[in-house]
């Protein structure tokens, strides 16, 4: 049975050959720590599980210390020139698009036959399973058909990567920092707070708070999860649920999606927001963000009146 | 009320544009420090979350793929089909991915499209050349913007998506959360009360698509 360990092992190949390749690359004066960092990522991926807790913890620990010290780099760009790739593009394109199909062509494939066809693969994890095997198979379809000097599809995906940077892990940093904070209890003294600031005796007002507490500590925490328990039990639960007798089903489910809106508008949404921003290459970090705000705002506000409405 | 340094540094972080890993670092010892943990305790929880959590960082394995195909020029592929296909504006270009996002995410298929899978292969550069198909003087802020927003839209989409879907992460914690609390709900009714946030996410999201489109029309103004 396929599980995520194979996708696990996977992403340290391919992230071990973005350092190989790394360290071999003159042109870019941060080569050593580019290939450090991409090498610890690879022995993160294929050997994390025998690393142990502390062991992990000072791997991340180096992470940090390439990244915060400024040795993390970029090649100048040696994109292949427009001109070539427009006329590889008269030659290829529809079969480029197709190839881009595949991908989540299969992942959507994969999805289905993992959950009917028990045994093949670890159903949870369907879906970023066929995923993996999509970029397997366009991989080699593309290979097979283009037939590109062998490393090109590296080359290219590290150029692609370094582009990234640091930011390639700043998701995975965010939901480490969101256990830590739990492990101290942030949670319960953010709702305390909130809990003892809302105005009492007005419905509007705590169904008011308990939307923009959402949206607010979903900025914060960049995670509509981990806001969700802390807002429900602060306000949701007490005041709205037992002391108004609101539906429970409306308070959670519109309030979750208050939530969301708040994820919209935050940094600490990394994988939304900033890293989409890196792999365009937009000037602006913060310029999907500003894209995004126009929408949350309104939205949220949305949300609030339908919580008002339909709960009660 | 100490362990909220650790709050507190993070916004202060962001705002002074430190590196971010640091900051996330800063603030984690600081709050398990508040905590009354010990370094060494910290670093470990750390970093088992870090372990656990390595599937959000699996997707950079489709970049070989898509470095493939940009080499043989897929983003100018992309360019030419919007350039042939006649009705097919900024606005409605984007407007047709955040319905099909949408529609997607709710049937639980979330990991189909993201950033590194379609926008920046696809829904970018489609987005751009849509609007330079209707002002060729388009400035560099007007691109930046165009992109921003394809990546927007995938965001939107995704998030006011997904929560139609019964199996999805964030229903079975709202279950589990108010069983805890004594009421039994079936997740159809979760799925049910995120429909009308959904058509409102896309009429609001669709209304500022068209006004992009407006505003990507004219040259930028001087101001």
């Amino acid at each position: 049975m396929i599980t995520l360990g194979f996708v696990y092992v996977l992403a340290g190949l391919t992230f071990a050959l973005f350092a190989a390749l790394g360290v071999a690359d003159r042109s870019n004066p941060k080569r050593f720590g580019n290939a450090a960092f991409w090498g610890l990522l690879a022995l993160s991926m294929l050997g994390g599980d025998w690393l142990g807790d502390l062991g992990n913890g000072l791997l991340v620990l180096a992470l940090v210390a390439i990244a915060g010290t400024g040795q993390i780099g970029r090649a100048p760009s040696d994109e292949v020139p427009a001109e070539i790739q427009a006329e590889r593009a008269e030659r290829h394109g529809p079969f480029l698009l197709l190839v881009a199909l595949i991908i989540p062509a299969v992942a959507l494939a994969g999805t289905f036959l993992f959950k009917w066809v028990p045994g093949l693969a670890d159903p949870k994890q369907a879906t970023l399973i066929s995923l993996a095997l999509g970029v397997l198979i366009a991989l080699a379809v593309g290979m097979a058909r283009l037939e590109p000097p062998l490393l090109l599809p590296a080359q290219q995906g590290r150029r692609l990567l370094d582009a990234v940077g640091w930011a390639a892990i700043l998701p995975q940093m965010l939901a480490s920092l969101g256990a830590v904070f739990a492990l101290a209890g942030v949670g319960e003294v953010v709702g305390d707070l909130i809990g003892a600031a809302i105005p009492h005796g007005s419905l509007f007002g705590a169904v008011l708070a308990y939307g923009l507490g959402m949206a607010f500590f979903t900025m914060v925490m960049g995670n509509a999860f981990a806001a969700f328990p802390v807002m429900l039990a602060a306000i949701g639960m007490p005041l709205l649920i037992m002391q108004y007798e609101g539906d429970p089903a409306v308070v959670a489910a519109i309030g979750m999606l208050a939530g969301f809106c708040g994820t919209l508008m935050t940094p600490m949404a990394a994988n939304f927001n900033l890293v989409p921003a890196a792999l365009l290459e937009l000037k602006n970090p913060y310029g999907v963000i500003k894209a995004q705000i126009g929408t949350a705002l309104p939205l949220l506000a949305v949300n609030i009146v339908f919580i008002w409405l339909f709960a009660f | 009320m100490l362990v909220l340094i650790g709050i507190l540094i993070i916004i202060a972080g962001f705002l002074l544009r430190f590196n971010p890993l640091l900051v996330i670092m800063a603030s984690a010892l600081a709050t398990g420090l508040a905590a009354g943990l010990d370094i060494a305790a910290i670093i470990a929880a750390f970093g088992k979350a870090f372990n656990d959590t390595r599937y959000v960082s699996i997707v950079w394995i489709v970049l070989p793929v898509i470095g493939l195909l940009e080499a043989y020029g897929l983003q100018q592929h992309a360019r030419t089909l919007v350039g042939r296909m006649k009705g097919a504006t900024l606005g409605r270009l984007l407007t047709s991915y955040l319905l099909l996002r949408q529609a997607m995410a709710a049937v639980g298929l979330t990991s189909v499209a993201g950033h590194p899978q379609t926008v920046r292969p696809l829904v970018a550069p489609m987005a751009e050349a849509a609007a330079e198909a209707k002002n060729d003087a388009l400035t560099d802020d007007q691109r930046e913007e165009v992109k921003a927003f394809s990546a927007a839209t995938d965001n939107v989409g995704l998030f006011f998506g997904e929560d139609i879907f019964l199996a999805i992460g964030s229903i079975l914690l709202m279950k589990g959360l108010l069983e805890g609390y004594g009421y039994v709900i079936e997740p159809l009714h979760f799925s049910l009360w995120a429909i009308p946030t959904a058509i409102a996410a896309f009429l609001i999201h669709g209304l500022r698509l068209r006004r992009l489109e407006k505003r990507m029309m004219k040259p930028e103004a001087s101001a």
